[in-house]
């Protein structure tokens, strides 16, 4: 008789286990409480305060905070499929804990030993929860033109003015990470930035809540500071000068986040073209036995399995700690043009239920957008690639 | 009391079985498996014994497989405290499982053992009566409600017209219907813990329990294709095909 305690085994069987029963709860809660409702509060703009309860409770919000700080440690590998699952739900949910992960990787990355201790247990459990206040009305892409202005004072703490937009969280969320010059005058531009922990309280304000074409429920909004006291041990490190490289160092991880989230659409797209291309006739046989609409579908399921593909690849580097702009980038690139073209494509073999607020396909028709755009836009991570693939080949390797 | 719950690794209910060429069985290739949904209630319902401080330990068990590990993490996860595996690949057959079951009960002594009514599998509704009666024991099938008193159980029954309330003597068996509750999915977190929590594993050898089956299953077939219906223009017409072509009348 042999008897032993799991645990102590870090085998990659135990490991697939695991994944497939936090796979599975994570369906179940898409079953039991996303699904039923995601339309509605889609239909009429509503946070999902109810579902967000849910997610606190499944433990969404500390995926990939280390457990010494109360998290769950998961993997990019194992978070990127959570992400791809609940995304075929409704998209918008995974930008509630995305945005307020990477504001948490950025303080596990980067910051002082008291602000782990003081910021990431809190934000493992949902107590507290935010996102990134990085882009303003006159930037986005360009982040070193940045004028939100923290200046110190005699007593080394700051006052910061400035207006952030497109802040997604920004009602509900109570703390971001908000990136600042504390140097205008600096040159190069980004050594005058810094990444601080701002909290909400007298000095920092919603200005108003955006409405979008998509990515309903969440709240985008513009945020305002207005001679905010904030205390130099809320700057993240502790050292200025470091806030865009700070910002930066997030977005790989968001990158394949954004790339799930484009699988997860494009998977939603396909699903419901397989199953209403079924059901639907024309000229005696259902429309799946036409040519054309088979030509469809060839191509949506290998856009699926291609970017499923790209984005294992590049969270595998990740976990690896290899460098993965490039992976990275070729994954969203790719994943969230897949879900771009399988949403037009399943809207098109929908025939005028496609347009109809009664099918599902208008929602992913409007959601994927944001896509493309978010995270870096697509043109951006064509460059980089570019640019990658062009330094390895300098470098004699082969990408 | 410690609670004993079976549970048993079953393809999952979403999945269209199909039956396999040569008529042997049920094709399990890339088939997604997990727990039988009657005995997640079964694993909730003995995880809210605990929670309300009617028992003191839960324990589950399941027969099959290596892969059957899976199906007791996910019970610990739910919030079992900790497993026992009997692993083998043979077929086990009802009888086969209660004895097992019965050999286990034997050596933790629990106050009260769920099964569920049915696995979704074969669908034999076997298993808890024979362990009941090879244990000597009470047994309540088709629990509905389950209201623990003391050494006595309550529980609500669901038969053909109704309800029907018993009370038994424990240490008892205790099999789950559907509506006893609904059962929760483990957090993320409660899945971390699960892998720390201890699975024992046995064999039916090293429990002293011959499993060879006493049933031979002759063929398994898919239930004939539903072909679809005809409209008829009048009640005339009705009769007429009822009595020639369906002839039932
Ligand atoms: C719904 C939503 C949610 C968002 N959430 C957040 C959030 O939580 N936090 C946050 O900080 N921001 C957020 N954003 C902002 C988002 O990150 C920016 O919109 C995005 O980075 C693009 O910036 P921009 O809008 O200023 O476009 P611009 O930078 O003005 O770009 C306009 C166009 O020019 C192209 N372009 C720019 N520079 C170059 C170049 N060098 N070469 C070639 N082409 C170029 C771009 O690709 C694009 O096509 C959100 C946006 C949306 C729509």
């Amino acid at each position: 008789m042999r008897s032993h305690v799991a645990g102590s085994d870090t085998t990659s069987a135990a490991d697939s286990e695991q994944t497939a029963i936090i796979l599975d709860s994570v369906d179940r809660f898409l079953e039991r409480h996303v699904r039923p409702y995601a339309q509605k509060l889609e239909h009429d703009d509503i946070y999902p305060e109810e579902i967000v309860g849910h997610m606190k409770e499944l433990g969404l919000f500390g995926a990939i905070i280390a457990q010494e700080y109360g998290g769950l440690g998961l993997s990019a590998s194992v978070y990127a499929k959570i992400v791809e699952r609940i995304a075929t739900v409704w998209m918008s949910l995974t930008g509630i804990f995305n945005s307020h992960l990477i504001m948490a990787s950025a303080v596990q990355r980067f910051g002082t030993a008291e602000q782990k201790q003081r910021f990431l247990p809190r934000f493992a459990t949902g107590e507290i929860r935010g996102g990134l206040a990085l882009t303003e009305p006159d930037c986005g892409t360009d982040l070193q033109a940045v004028r939100t202005l923290a200046k110190k004072g005699t007593d080394g703490n700051y006052t910061i003015n400035g207006t952030k937009t497109w802040i997604s969280n920004g009602i509900y969320g109570q703390c971001f990470a908000l990136l600042v010059k504390t140097d205008p005058a600096a040159n190069p531009r980004h050594k005058g930035m810094s990444l601080f922990l701002a909290e909400k309280r007298d000095g920092f304000r919603v200005s108003r809540k955006l409405e979008k074409l998509g990515y309903k429920g969440i709240d985008s909004a513009e945020l305002i500071f207005e001679d905010y006291k904030i205390d130099a041990d809320c700057l993240i490190g502790g050292v200025e000068g470091r806030g865009l490289q700070h910002a930066l160092g997030g977005l790989e991880l968001g990158r394949i986040n954004v790339a799930s989230r484009g699988v997860g659409v494009a998977q939603a797209a396909l699903d419901e073209a397989v199953s209403y291309s079924q059901i639907r006739h024309t000229f005696g046989k259902p429309i799946c036995e036409h040519q054309a609409i088979q030509l469809k579908l060839g191509d949506m399921v290998t856009r699926v399995h291609a970017s499923r593909l790209l984005v294992q690849y590049a969270a595998e580097a990740y976990d690896a700690g290899r460098r993965c702009d490039m992976e990275a980038g070729m994954a969203k690139l790719f994943a969230t043009e897949a879900a771009m073209e399988n949403a037009a494509e399943s809207m098109r073999i929908h025939g005028g239920y496609g347009y109809s607020k009664e099918f599902i396909v208008e929602r992913l028709y409007r959601d994927a957008p944001l896509l493309v755009i978010g995270e870096g836009t697509n043109e951006m991570q064509r460059m980089i690639i570019a640019r990658q693939v062009l330094e390895r080949s300098k470098s004699g390797k082969k990408a | 009391m410690k609670v004993l719950v079976a549970v048993k690794r079953v393809v999952d209910y979403n999945v269209k079985v199909r039956v396999k060429a040569d008529g042997t069985g049920v094709d399990l290739a890339n088939v997604k498996m997990s727990m039988n949904p009657f005995d997640e209630i079964g694993v909730e319902e003995a995880v809210r014994l605990k929670e309300a401080g009617k028992a003191t330990e839960v324990i589950v068990v399941s027969i099959g497989p290596a892969q059957a590990q899976e199906t007791l993490r996910t019970a610990l996860a739910m919030g079992a405290d900790r497993g026992i595996l009997i692993k083998t690949d043979a077929e086990v057959q009802p009888l086969a499982v209660a004895k097992l079951l019965k050999a286990v009960c034997d050596a933790e002594q629990p106050g009260l053992v769920i099964t569920g009514k049915q696995a979704i599998d074969d669908d034999s509704n076997q298993t808890g009566q024979m362990l009941a009666a090879l244990w000597g024991r009470p047994q309540a099938t088709f629990a509905n409600k389950l209201f623990i008193e003391g050494d006595k159980a309550k529980v609500v029954r669901e038969i053909d017209g109704g309800l029907q309330t018993v009370e038994i003597d424990l240490p008892a068996v205790l099999t789950t219907d559907l509506r006893l509750n609904e059962p929760r999915y483990a957090s993320l977190p409660n899945i971390m813990k699960a892998k720390k929590k201890p699975i024992d594993e046995k064999t039916p050898e090293s429990l002293g329990v011959d499993i060879a089956s006493r049933l031979k299953v002759l063929k398994v077939a898919e239930p004939p294709k539903r072909v679809a219906g005809v409209k008829v223009p009048d009640v005339a017409t009705l009769v007429q095909k009822l009595k020639t072509e369906a002839g039932v009348i």
